[in-house]
């Protein structure tokens, strides 16, 4: 018998992916809350759709998708992710302790996701209230028809930064290549630097807030406007 | 597009010398007039409204000497049907072949959406979500729900995916294959901004495009995940608007589909521009022998089920496109008058804001007279939803009944075994399309190679 403080290890290298993710699902009514995976080897849709307060560690590089609309587990990836890392993340935290592929936290709704490394291209794309912090840089495309939710970049951040933007917050350190239509710079008030401050500790990011610049909608494309034509 | 003239003035000031052009008819002209006024494109609900070949141009043989019918109301015809048989654990049982189409909630108002759902579930069929998101009002009211995955995302979360019977990806729709979705700020009231997760009051325009996976061998993927976080329970469905059904088709299952949505350029929408419902993508009728044919060569006919959808009107267009090859149809606009759109009781209203019952598809306004596409509490206030449930329900019983009074003048037992062979086609064009025989004849243009 398991008791909730034993780590469970599950080695996909033996066991189905099928069998591990059903395993994670059933936790929700009890058994082992800290859980690692080893010889991931680039597996596709890891760990996705938990539903429970868990401790996931996984040892090695992930495939697509993983730990995909998450809900209150913390899920670490000690190595690279694939594309769409975290999508549609409700709660809880990911983080990713080397570069995450494209599209990390699309269209995330809740919780953290933490990216040591870098991020490619579209990080943040169409998200909706998650926090993402990349202690990198990101790709282009980024944050293209973002929400809301906050995204903090400590690099640089690649074209095309915030297309179409709504009401997200984006923090980027580093130089930014080129904004998207209706994205602009902004002031950095007080609320900001709470914002960021905070989630520059949560991350454990060696950054400080007066570094950051911060960005987001110019709110010009809101409602249309053939003047505009160009630009949608 | 209100180019009714409420006050009958069509003709009524003719006279023998005004010449009308053929090519700047009234409506091009009123429309050039209008884009010269407004500077914005036309954008309208409703399917296509041109003439296109359709189920009309088809006819069935009926039974003969060489065909045994069945007797009307007594023999058996069954109607059920059986979806997502090839992987998901709980595959989808309808009683009828005609589903309701996905329809947002946004588009349609809270009480509009638990009609569709009581009256599908009466009916023993199931009804769809739509860009906006999943309600308490038609998950409630809904046996079975289909939950789709846009690339909006609006409102998509996993507790829904688990509660959903089957899921939908959605990559295009016949009205705007490759255009995103529209909700205009007059209907983003405080639930819809919240659903959304996007403020109130601006223009929104869904994204045409899907923020995680590109082609097909990502959407395999992205399918791979979907069932993973469904425990490969539910049905999967991919829906495609009709541009190049045959390889679209073969993708799709590659893809690992367990149905196929295939949705025709006069299927319904709430709001797209006139300028691409009226010229992209292919007409129903010219897309379910490609979808068809290439469920053959992959033998997953039958195993693959195809749902088809685009201007399906009645029982003899559900018919028709079952003979065709199809499992299933499914319903948007026609769903919409049975609950009481367009309702000829209005038409004072329909008058006030400059279009008339019959013609009305301004759905994006949200002044729907009706009370169904709209979020205006007071319009959406005037619509019952139990009444709406049973009239959706008489209209899916009557078009049931219908399709098997065919099945039967044409021997089957099963509407499923209704087949090309049972049709004509009244004009080159819809045999060419259908690939039926141009009536009294033996000729399916297109079919003889090296010949017409
Ligand atoms: C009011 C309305 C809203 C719609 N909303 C959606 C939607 O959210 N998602 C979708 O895939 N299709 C949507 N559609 C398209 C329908 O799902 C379906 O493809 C189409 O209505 C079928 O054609 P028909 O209306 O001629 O029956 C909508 C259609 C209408 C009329």
């Amino acid at each position: 018998m398991t008791t909730a403080t034993d780590i469970e290890v599950v080695d996909l290298a033996v066991t189905p992916l099928r069998e591990l993710n059903q395993r994670l699902h059933d936790a929700k009514n009890g058994g082992p809350k800290s859980w690692k995976i080893v010889n991931p080897n680039g597996a596709h849709a890891l760990a996705v759709g938990i539903d429970a307060d868990l401790d996931v560690l996984i040892e090695g590089h992930t495939g697509y998708y993983t730990a995909g609309m998450n809900k209150h587990a913390n899920v670490t990836i000690d190595g690279n992710a694939g594309v769409g890392v975290g999508e549609n993340i409700m709660s809880g935290t990911i983080r990713i302790t080397g570069n995450a592929s494209q599209a990390c936290a699309a269209t995330g709704r809740g919780g953290l996701v933490v990216v040591e490394g870098d991020a490619a291209a579209r990080c943040g794309i169409s998200m909706k209230g998650v926090e993402i912090v990349v202690k990198g840089d990101i790709g282009h495309m980024s944050a293209f028809m973002a929400q809301s939710g906050t995204l903090v970049v400590c690099g640089d951040a690649g074209d095309a930064l915030g297309d179409s933007i709504y009401e997200t917050h984006i923090y980027v350190r580093g130089s930014v290549k080129g904004l998207g239509a209706d994205c602009i710079e902004k002031e950095l008030k007080d609320f900001h630097r709470a914002e960021l401050g905070r989630l520059l500790e949560v991350a454990g990011a060696d950054a400080k807030v007066d570094e950051f610049k911060r960005y987001g909608s110019a709110r010009t494309l809101y409602n249309f406007n053939i003047d505009n034509a160009g630009a949608y | 597009m209100t180019d009714f003239d409420p006050t009958g003035n069509n003709g009524t000031n003719w006279h023998p010398g005004l010449k009308e052009s053929y090519i700047f008819d009234r409506n091009t002209i009123h429309e050039i007039r209008r884009a010269a006024s407004q500077g914005i494109y036309d954008i309208r609900g409703f399917g296509a409204k041109r003439k296109l070949p359709h189920f009309d141009d088809l006819l069935f043989l009926g039974a003969s000497m060489s065909r045994y019918p069945l007797e009307g109301y007594r023999e058996k015809c069954s109607t059920d049907v059986v979806l997502g048989t090839r992987f998901a654990k709980k595959p989808i049982h309808l009683k009828i072949p005609i589903t309701i189409a996905g329809m947002s909630f946004g588009a349609l108002s809270g009480p509009a959406k638990e009609a569709l759902g009581r009256g599908a579930t009466m009916a023993g069929t199931s009804t769809t979500t739509g860009d906006g998101g999943m309600t308490e009002e038609e998950r409630g009211h809904s046996e079975i729900l289909v939950y789709q995955l846009l690339p909006s995302r609006y409102g998509m979360n996993p507790d829904d995916l688990r509660r959903a019977d089957a899921i939908e990806v959605v990559v295009g729709q016949g009205a705007k294959p490759g255009g995103g979705g529209m909700l205009l700020g007059q209907k983003i009231s405080d639930r819809v901004a919240e659903m959304r997760n996007l403020p109130k009051g601006i223009d929104q325009r869904s994204a045409c495009r899907h923020p995680d996976w590109t082609g097909p061998d990502d959407l395999e993927i992205k399918i791979q995940e979907l069932r993973e976080i469904t425990d490969w329970e539910k049905p999967i469905y991919i829906k495609i608007g009709a541009s190049r059904p045959y390889y679209d088709t073969q993708l799709a299952v590659k893809s690992g589909a367990d149905v196929i949505v295939l949705d025709g350029m006069q299927g319904g929408t709430a709001a797209t521009q006139d300028v691409f419902i009226e010229h992209v993508g292919l007409p129903t009728l010219a897309c379910i022998r490609q979808a068809v044919t290439a469920l053959q060569e992959m033998g997953m006919h039958r195993e693959v089920q195809l749902i088809v959808s685009g201007g399906i009107r009645n029982g003899a267009d559900a018919a028709k496109a079952l003979a065709l090859g199809a499992d299933a149809v499914s319903v948007g606009v026609a769903a919409m008058i049975a609950l009481g759109d367009n309702d000829p009781a209005y038409a004072d209203e329909y008058a006030k804001i400059g279009s008339a019952a019959g013609f009305y598809d301004d759905w994006h306004e949200g002044k729907d007279p009706t009370g169904i596409s709209t979020q205006d509490p007071e319009l959406a206030a005037r619509f019952d939803p139990e009444q709406g449930g049973r009239r959706l329900n008489n209209y899916l019983k009557t078009m049931t009944l219908e399709v098997q009074t065919l099945a039967r003048a044409a021997g089957k037992s099963n509407i499923h075994n209704l087949e090309p062979e049972d049709l004509v086609a009244l004009t080159i064009e819809s045999a060419a399309m259908a690939q039926v025989p141009l009536a009294g004849t033996d000729w399916i243009p297109g079919s003889t190679p090296g010949g017409f």
